[in-house]
């Protein structure tokens, strides 16, 4: 390395990178430091594969179970959209997205809002924001009904396994987890009020949304592709994950009573998590480093941050790819090593 | 006197229950369809939130007063049991066929009705639909990239010979059959490179020199497939024996480059190769792009695929291995003849998932400046001539990559079924 003049070190995280970055989650301008916008890289990264990972989640679920379905058409419709989001390469799709279809939304000054105070424009999704006043109070109330909900868990399943006696747990939870939130407004001066999104005419022709909460298109086409690509996957775990349970389990548990939702909950349900997570995990992982396509629509997450713009400015190849493929390692077995313990707990306990 | 309980619909008045509910959901389907086909809306005299709520009301209720069972009608009794269970199912099914109504026609006559394949240029295009011209032009691109038009029939050549060289294992006589598996692992790769080198790349035996960053479109796709995936296989089995060997440095050093390479995302291993990897090279040591990017996909694709073949060598019984060993079988010996047939023949389906994976990753490849299909289709789109067809592109190669890793995985969905074998 020394005949090729490069020096090697870490010294050029804390110089001032002077370039800016189109959306961040944190303060950020080029005055700061090459450190910080490893930061902002990062939180974006984790701000999509989040997303990400909810709505696959919720989606693939719905299509792993509608896979299963006694109707004809839903099934086929199911099975459909699990074989062409497959197939098709992930990349293809945030570029479809991207390119094609979120570039055919309306202007901004054309955009009719929806349901009052939402709109849709090409130059993102814009959408009223909440303005708090004691923001602090609510989260540790927030914090404090959690708390207090795992408690009553706890409470619970010591009175079931002492005592043999059931308490609606759920509903204990859910009254708990609205209520101490709510308290807050009445007593401790929490209060929030909403600010719109208003169109602005910058110049004669061009016009943007102020105020309000805005998400890029980049970010928005991104957690779509992911979403409904990563889905198939999930919803084949979920299928699989169901199909495992034998029938035997189903007839068992009814006939010692227990009715359509206990058998769900109690029986079919933890067992065949047991068969989702591992691989569930797996396309969780696979969603967080396939995150980094971003890069190919430039929407600011590490890779195209730190391992694009901070590397042609500094040239340090080594250092920056390092760190980047350290992170993303990191981040996969932190992922992992959760999801290894939650497998670890819900296991089968032999002997 | 014929009375009809709506609520309750029984078999004594089939007939008329069949007539009604029919009719009505017909009713429902048919104002749908005037609606989407011909923007005629029948009931517009009805408050706005009624007419348009309206046919899924009739057609739930049509349905809900069909729904007999045992009926004695065979039709009748199929439909109930598949779309027909309940009133949710009901409604469902009836909103899936209505999104059907209602997205059909705007598509068909996007892709076909309004659509242009004629002409030359982008002034062809007039309709209001897709502009198909624009694939016809560039259609030599997507395929052959930035390869020269008068030597394209060097890789139509190439490809030809290759294809018909892969069919060699059909036509091969029985008494021949036991030397396929040595033919197609190492001799068949190997007559690859050759006619890759000679045929596509030239510079000698009289064929002008095209340098790998012309290669590019669907040509390229295949190409980097078909090399990574020659490669990842082999590494990956020796990978996942590695793994599971008592021997504990090749073990450690398995784990971890196993862990490495499924640990990071394959953008940042094609940064790596292409920025960071020259610098470990010796310093008049040349290695094209083409070949890095290969070998970065290969290392990447061959962790997969050892965990694949993991996941195969743990399912089978220990007494396979105790079996063999009595017989006196070494680890090799073993390992070729009684664990390594068993254990792929379970993981076909984890195997052909991978090297899915591998040909829907290849278009990454953009990142160090190679093209293919979906890496052209961007640079197409800026060309200032044929500006605003970005849809056509993605639809022509979603329809192109559906087709392949289709065809990929209902052929490894075949492989299974033939392999299968009852335990």
């Amino acid at each position: 390395m020394a005949t090729r003049g490069i020096d090697f070190g870490y010294g050029f995280l804390t110089q001032e990178s002077s370039f800016d970055v189109q959306f961040s989650l944190i303060e950020y301008s080029g005055s700061d430091s090459y450190a910080r916008a490893y930061l902002v890289g990062l939180l974006n990264t984790l701000l999509v594969s989040i997303l990400g990972i909810i709505f696959c989640t919720i989606l693939g679920v719905i299509v792993g179970i509608a896979r299963l379905s006694p109707n004809y058409l839903i099934r086929t419709t199911a099975a459909w959209y699990v074989e062409f989001f497959r197939n098709i390469p992930l990349l293809l799709q945030i570029f479809f997205w991207y390119y094609a279809a979120l570039r055919a939304l309306p202007l901004p000054q054309e955009a009719d809002p929806m349901l009052g105070s939402f709109y849709l424009t090409i130059k993102g999704f814009y959408t009223p924001s909440l303005v708090w006043i004691n923001l602090d109070i609510f989260i540790y109330s927030v914090i404090a009904a959690i708390v207090a909900i795992v408690f009553v868990r706890l409470y619970a399943k010591k009175l079931r396994e002492n005592h043999g006696k059931h308490i609606p747990v759920l509903n204990i939870s859910i009254t708990i987890l609205f209520i101490l939130p709510l308290l807050t407004f009445f007593i401790s001066g929490v209060s929030v009020t909403y600010e719109l999104p208003v169109l602005k005419q910058l110049a004669k022709t061009s016009f943007i949304f102020e105020g309000g909460l805005s998400i890029p298109p980049e970010l928005l086409s991104l957690v779509i592709a992911l979403s409904l690509y990563t889905a198939t996957f999930i919803a084949e775990c979920v299928r699989a994950g169901i199909e495992g349970i034998s029938k035997g389990q189903r007839e068992a548990a009814a006939s010692i009573g227990l009715n359509r939702k206990q058998i769900l909950n109690l029986i079919i349900m933890p067992q065949a998590l047991r068969i989702i997570i591992p691989p569930a995990t797996n396309q969780y992982l696979n969603l967080t480093k396939n995150s980094s396509l971003a890069a190919a629509i430039a929407y600011p997450d590490l890779v195209l941050v730190f391992a694009g713009t901070a590397l042609m400015q500094t040239g340090k190849a080594i250092e920056i790819v390092s760190i980047t493929m350290l992170t993303y390692l990191t981040l996969s077995l932190l992922i992992s090593l959760l999801m290894n313990w939650y497998n670890a707990r819900i296991a089968i306990v032999e002997k | 006197m014929i009375n009809i309980n709506f609520l309750n619909p029984s078999k004594n008045n089939l007939r008329l229950n069949l007539i009604i509910g029919l009719s009505l959901v017909f009713l429902s389907l048919f104002d749908v369809f005037l609606y989407s086909f011909f923007d005629i809306n029948i009931v517009s005299f009805l408050p706005y939130f009624i007419s348009f709520s309206l046919p899924l009301i009739l057609g739930m209720f049509g349905l809900s007063i069909i729904r007999i069972s045992y009926s004695g009608i065979k039709k009748l009794d199929s439909l109930n049991k598949n779309i027909n269970t309940n009133n949710f199912n009901a409604a469902l099914t009836l909103l899936i066929i209505f999104s059907i109504i209602k997205i059909l026609p705007p598509v068909m006559s996007w892709m076909i009705f309004d659509a242009n394949i004629s002409g030359d240029t982008k002034d062809a295009c007039t309709g209001s639909g897709a502009c198909w011209t624009y694939i016809k032009i560039w259609f030599k691109r997507f395929m052959y990239g930035m390869y020269p038009n008068e030597h394209i029939w060097r890789v139509n050549l190439a490809f030809i010979f290759l294809v018909v060289l892969a069919f060699v294992g059909f036509i091969t006589p029985q008494k021949y059959k036991k030397y396929l598996s040595l033919y197609y692992i190492i001799i068949y790769p190997i007559i690859a490179y050759i006619l890759i080198y000679y045929l596509i790349s030239g510079g000698s035996l009289g064929l002008e020199w095209v340098e790998t960053g012309a290669w590019g479109g669907l040509s390229l796709t295949f190409i980097v497939s078909f090399f990574s995936l020659i490669f990842c296989f082999p590494l990956g089995m020796a990978l996942a024996l590695g793994r599971r060997t008592d021997l504990p440095i090749i073990k450690y050093v398995s784990v971890g480059f196993i862990e490495f390479w499924r640990g990071v995302p394959l953008i940042t291993v094609l940064f790596m190769s292409s920025v960071m990897f020259p610098m470990f090279l010796p310093q008049d040591f040349f290695m094209d792009k083409l070949v890095r990017v290969i070998i970065a996909i290969s290392l990447f694709e061959a962790a997969y695929v050892a965990e694949v073949i993991r996941g195969g060598l743990q399912a089978l019984p220990r007494g396979q291995y105790d079996a063999s060993k009595s017989l006196g079988m070494g680890y090799w010996k073993m390992h070729i003849f009684v664990i390594l047939p068993q254990a792929l023949k379970l993981v076909i389906p984890g195997i052909a998932n991978t090297f899915l994976a591998l040909v829907k990753d290849t278009p990454l490849i953009f990142v160090v400046g190679l093209l293919e299909i979906i890496g052209m289709l961007q640079m197409a789109k800026t060309n200032p001539k044929w500006l605003g067809f970005a849809m056509e592109g993605y639809v022509f190669s979603a329809i192109v990559f559906f087709i392949i890793c289709y065809a990929m995985s209902k052929y490894s969905y075949n492989l299974e079924l033939k392999y299968k074998t009852d335990r």
